[in-house]
């Protein structure tokens, strides 16, 4: 499988990103999925989703990508999270 | 290891009376200017992150939210607390449309979001204890609560 790149983005790249990141990280070693994991503001994401497989985001993206997009809210929440790690990896596993 | 603790009785505002969110924001900031985590341009810069990236969490049992700005405003450190006397509303995260019931806020200073990594995971995860966030808005001393949040984010990894 080739590479996948993930941009984790959220409003400042601070907090929520930074716990989602490596939470993504984790479920990546978990199923084994060669993954390059960059962090972001939603502000940079221009720069950043050239070449990507994935945005996830605990944000509003205001603008549309042609990339799948997943909202990591529950990672911060709690509620729905597993739901939420199945997701990324089905769409890595593509 | 790193054990600087983060939460401080001094950055601790408990049962605030307050009507609406930016006034909560705007004692929580003007706390860390005053006590020097933080510049001035930290208050300005929290406000309009809050509208434009909103930070209600609509967690189980107690709302949360987390109002914070970019490391670039932050001197050292720190989290500021606050408990409310009744909940402000404020616009959930990622679904800016909808709005949660906040009666507990934690102001993050952040100045290197990696070497925090571990502190964050521990935060997040006090958000997803239902019993535990009830606990905390219970307590009634600045002291005691920031010393139950200190060893909640200070406890080794299991």
């Amino acid at each position: 499988m080739n590479k996948k790149k993930i941009v984790i983005a959220c409003g400042t790249g601070i907090a929520t990103s930074t716990v989602v990141a490596d939470k993504v990280e984790n479920i990546c070693k978990k199923e084994g999925i060669d993954a390059l994991i960059t962090q972001c503001k939603v502000s940079e994401l221009e720069a950043y989703v050239h070449g990507a497989d994935l945005i996830v985001t605990t944000t509003v993206i205001g603008k549309k990508y042609d990339i799948p997009v997943i909202n990591a809210l529950p990672f911060i929440t709690g509620i729905g999270e597993e739901e939420v790690l199945k997701k990324i990896a089905e769409e890595l596993k593509k | 290891m790193q054990h600087t603790t983060l939460v401080n009785a001094d950055i601790v505002m408990l049962n605030v009376d307050i009507s609406e969110k930016d006034e909560i924001i705007t004692l929580l900031a003007n706390r860390l200017i005053s006590e020097g985590y933080t510049i001035e341009s930290y208050l300005q810069a929290v406000l309009n992150r809050e509208k434009e990236f909103p930070t209600g969490l609509p967690t189980n049992g107690v709302g949360v939210a987390i109002p914070h700005a970019d490391t670039k405003y932050v001197l050292k450190p720190g989290i500021a607390v606050a408990t409310l006397k009744s909940p402000v509303k404020f616009n959930v995260m990622g679904n800016p449309e909808e709005e949660v019931d906040v009666k507990l806020l934690f102001m993050l200073a952040i100045k290197e979001p990696k070497e925090q990594v571990n502190i964050l995971k521990k935060l997040i995860s006090i958000f997803q204890a239902k019993e535990l966030l009830c606990k905390l808005i219970s307590i009634d001393s600045e002291k005691e609560l920031a010393d139950t949040l200190n060893s909640l984010l200070m406890k080794d990894e299991d």
